[in-house]
């Protein structure tokens, strides 16, 4: 039921793996402290992987966009990695497929970033 | 009319976010959708339950929220009441225009309008109920949401 997220550098890039459920209550707030976590320690160039994201509610769509506007904002890239046909098909209910720069695969991800 | 009924009393918690949840899956199961159908349902109750515990009871431990299942041959309708102070649903703004498109929230009754065939609010004295409708497939000659 719970989510789980850890994080791993490839060439630079911060990759957080999300497993689980992004909703109400301890998803978002798992999703929230840990890119608080990682731009505080000076990286703002963020891959969030939701290949095993199984479930995600509208709080954690919030979610979503607000570490997306958070990263932006200080100067930061924030891209979303392998979503799954669910978070797919809400993300473009919600028009924000087009706001995210979404990619399927890790390497092209990882050098789609500015350098 | 062939229906059954289930109705549960809740407290304004997340725990009756993920039990109400649950109820919705496991009755859209019984009642024969299909998996998108289950997901998008259950994730319409879990919005509506969100709003009555989050927005309309604000946690308070003294409100409930009640949320009545039925269910027919034809459909599985479900009415999330709260003891709040009421909802003006014209009052939403559209999370898809420009301006709120990268608002963290004012999805969820977006999405349940989205996912399920007809969504009704009532107001309550006090709270609000809202009853979300999904028909199952071959029973929905008029499709979409029919009122606010």
């Amino acid at each position: 039921m719970t989510m789980k997220a850890s994080t791993r550098q490839v060439d630079g890039i911060i990759i957080v793996d999300l497993s689980g459920r992004i909703t109400l209550g301890e998803g978002s707030v798992v999703l929230r402290d840990t890119i608080r976590d990682v731009v505080a320690a000076g990286n703002k160039r963020i891959l969030l992987n939701l290949g095993d994201v199984t479930y995600i509610d509208s709080s954690g769509i919030g979610e979503l966009v607000s570490s997306f506007t958070s990263v932006r904002n200080q100067g930061g890239e924030l891209k979303l990695l392998n979503l799954t046909k669910k978070v797919h098909d809400l993300l473009q209910i919600t028009k924000l497929y087009t706001v995210f720069d979404i990619k399927d695969d890790e390497a092209q991800a990882v050098a789609s970033f500015s350098k | 009319m062939n229906a059954t009924r289930v109705s549960y009393t809740l407290e304004s918690s997340l725990e009756s976010v993920n039990k109400a949840e649950q109820a919705a899956r496991d009755l859209a199961v019984k009642t024969g959708f299909d998996e998108e159908e289950i997901d998008r349902i259950a994730m319409s109750v879990r919005e509506a339950t969100v709003n009555a515990v989050l927005h309309g009871n604000q946690y308070d431990p003294k409100k409930r929220v009640t949320i009545a299942f039925e269910v027919t041959p034809e459909s599985l309708s479900v009415a999330v009441r709260d003891e709040g102070k009421g909802l003006d649903p014209g009052s939403i703004p559209d999370p898809l225009a420009p301006e709120n498109l990268l608002k963290q929230s004012g999805r969820g009754i977006f999405l349940i309008r989205a996912f399920m065939d007809e969504v009704r609010f009532r107001s309550m004295d006090p709270g609000t109920e809202i009853t979300l409708i999904k028909r199952v497939r071959g029973n929905d000659p008029d499709g979409k949401e029919a009122s606010k």
